[in-house]
């Protein structure tokens, strides 16, 4: 698959971001390391939604006829794309709501802030899940259709979310112990979970080939022509392909980055916020990457007609 | 009601003309138009409805070479459908015809993404998806004459490898051919249950190219003239 960039930015960002709102939330509930400052909670809120609405923002520019994204919120009952739109508007209000009755602070309103604080948490779980849903539901791509990509994007989005938050409390005075075993087990979690993906998608199994495709399945079949003297869409958006070395040292790149050395910096003694930035900003790239690589190694079944053995 | 092509590839010649045909029928069709980019450049590209590739079958001497058209598969369980988030792709109940909402799309690529033939393609130009319409604005145009009320790759093509029809009429002429030819779906491990069917080379006995035997009277004389006359 073409790695188009403004889809790996909406999924890195508004998983992050999405992540991010969740663990706050929880955070919240549970006042974790003594409990976030009001300012502490304000900013985290504030920059998971500016996240979310960037991701959303880059998600539009991928569109070949923007002006009919409106419509995207109607096949809600059919298509996982439009569940996402329809989970990820619904996000808004009860978030902004949260960090409203947050910011005023009003003893009485406790309740209603942490209803609204959960109600936003699980609207943020549907709503990645449901992008990694859109990738899953394909039976077209083999790398894609597993249940191990929601639980991919879920792990990844909350680890990104943790190493935010934990940039902001470090700036405070909550016991930062708590937000750093937060970070720890998130990572532990996505690092696992994206290594059984990586481990999957390696054996091919029983998948379709050339011969089903057309249908000669009692001998050897070979392309002599494509029948189009240059690209088309298809060759275009499903004729990526990446060199397996390179995708072997990417992969090292993705597990150094955004794994490997969080957790060198997380255990090392008492990080600064200096640092904990850092470590986000590594993170995220090296989720970039790893997102990169989740759409150059999927391989699309019509590349069987274009002279592929096997995807 | 459920209407499909099937495509005989023991006559299919590779000509391409169905493709033609397509590509000018439907410029001026209900989704044109079709945009083609660089036409006359050094990279010439642009959409097309239907497309024709080449196989080799088998290892030599037992190999064949097996011309493709592919085209939508207007299938039974059309995950194009199903995945579009705007309502643009949808599947006709009537027909079975799948087609695409030219004012709905929004140009995301999901549905071909979904599909696994190929079927779709964006045109850069309008920011849509447009596909292959089994020529809607021919099949039911009362104001031609019945027999040109067909898809128009099926009319031009010379070898007569596609019929346009009916799948769920038992008796229609696709299906009849499909029963006795051993028609086939494409990938039908996917389970889209493709409308559109193959029918597979013919058996033949290959035609042996040693021990001829000994050459008769007829043919010596050929080999005699042969030698004499200059061409």
């Amino acid at each position: 698959m073409h790695p188009a960039f403004s889809v790996i930015f909406f999924t890195v960002s508004s998983g992050a971001g999405f992540g991010l709102f969740a663990l706050l939330v929880l955070a919240d509930l549970l006042g974790l390391g003594g409990g976030l400052s009001t300012d502490q909670r304000l900013i985290a809120g504030i920059v998971a939604l500016i996240l979310v609405s960037a991701g959303l923002l880059s998600s539009v520019f991928h569109l070949a006829n923007p002006k009919n994204a409106w419509r995207a919120f109607s096949r809600y009952r059919t298509s996982w794309l439009a569940r996402e739109g329809v989970f990820a508007v619904m996000f808004f209000p009860f978030a902004v709501a949260y960090l409203g009755l947050t910011w005023l602070n009003i003893e009485n309103l406790d309740w209603l802030k942490n209803t609204v604080g959960v109600l936003a948490a699980l609207i943020a779980w549907l709503t990645v899940f449901s992008t990694g849903m859109i990738y899953a539901c394909l039976k077209t791509i083999r790398q894609w259709n597993s249940p191990l990509v929601p639980a991919n994007y879920l792990a990844l989005g909350h680890f990104l979310g943790a190493l935010i938050l934990l940039a902001i409390a470090g700036g405070g005075d909550v016991q930062i112990g708590a937000y750093v075993s937060l970070a720890m087990g998130l990572l532990v979690a996505a690092a696992v979970l994206k290594a059984i993906y990586y481990f999957w998608i390696a054996d091919p199994g029983a998948t379709s080939s050339i011969q089903t495709a057309t249908g000669f399945t009692r001998g050897t079949v070979r392309l002599l022509d494509t029948g189009h003297t240059h690209g088309t869409f298809l060759t275009q958006e499903f004729g990526f392909q990446i060199a397996r070395q390179f995708s072997l040292l990417l992969k090292f790149v993705v597990f150094v980055a955004a794994f490997v050395f969080p957790a060198v910096l997380l255990l090392s003694a008492q990080p600064t916020q200096n640092n904990l930035f850092l470590l986000a900003v590594v993170a995220v790239v090296g989720i970039i990457a790893e997102r990169w690589l989740f759409f150059a190694e999927a391989r699309h079944v019509v590349n069987l007609y274009h002279g592929a053995q096997r995807t | 009601m459920r209407l499909g092509l099937v495509i005989d590839l023991d006559v299919c010649v590779g000509c391409h003309a169905c493709a033609i045909a397509c590509k000018e029928w439907n410029a001026s069709g209900a989704t044109a138009p079709l945009t083609d980019y660089q036409p006359y450049g050094a990279e010439p590209s642009g959409v097309w409805f239907n497309r024709i590739r080449s196989y080799e079958v088998g290892e030599y001497p037992n190999n064949k070479t097996i011309n493709f058209p592919m085209s939508c598969m207007h299938c039974e369980d059309a995950d194009c459908v199903t995945v579009c988030p705007t309502g643009a792709s949808y599947k006709r109940a009537e027909d079975g015809i799948v087609l695409v909402d030219q004012t709905k799309c929004m140009g995301c690529n999901y549905c071909s993404w979904a599909c696994p033939y190929g079927a779709r393609e964006l045109d850069r130009e309008s920011g849509t998806m447009k596909k292959c319409t089994l020529c809607i604005d021919r099949i039911y145009d009362t104001v031609m004459p019945v027999e040109e009320r067909q898809p128009a790759c099926v009319l031009t093509c010379p070898a007569h490898a596609r019929m346009f029809g009916d799948m769920d009429d038992a008796n229609s002429a696709v299906s009849v051919v499909i029963r006795e030819r051993g028609g086939y779906q494409l990938m039908p491990e996917l389970g889209y249950n493709p409308t559109n069917q193959y029918l597979p080379v013919r058996k033949a006995t290959p035609i042996s190219t040693e021990n001829l035997g000994k050459i008769g009277f007829k043919d010596r004389l050929k080999g005699i003239a042969n030698k004499i006359v200059k061409r």
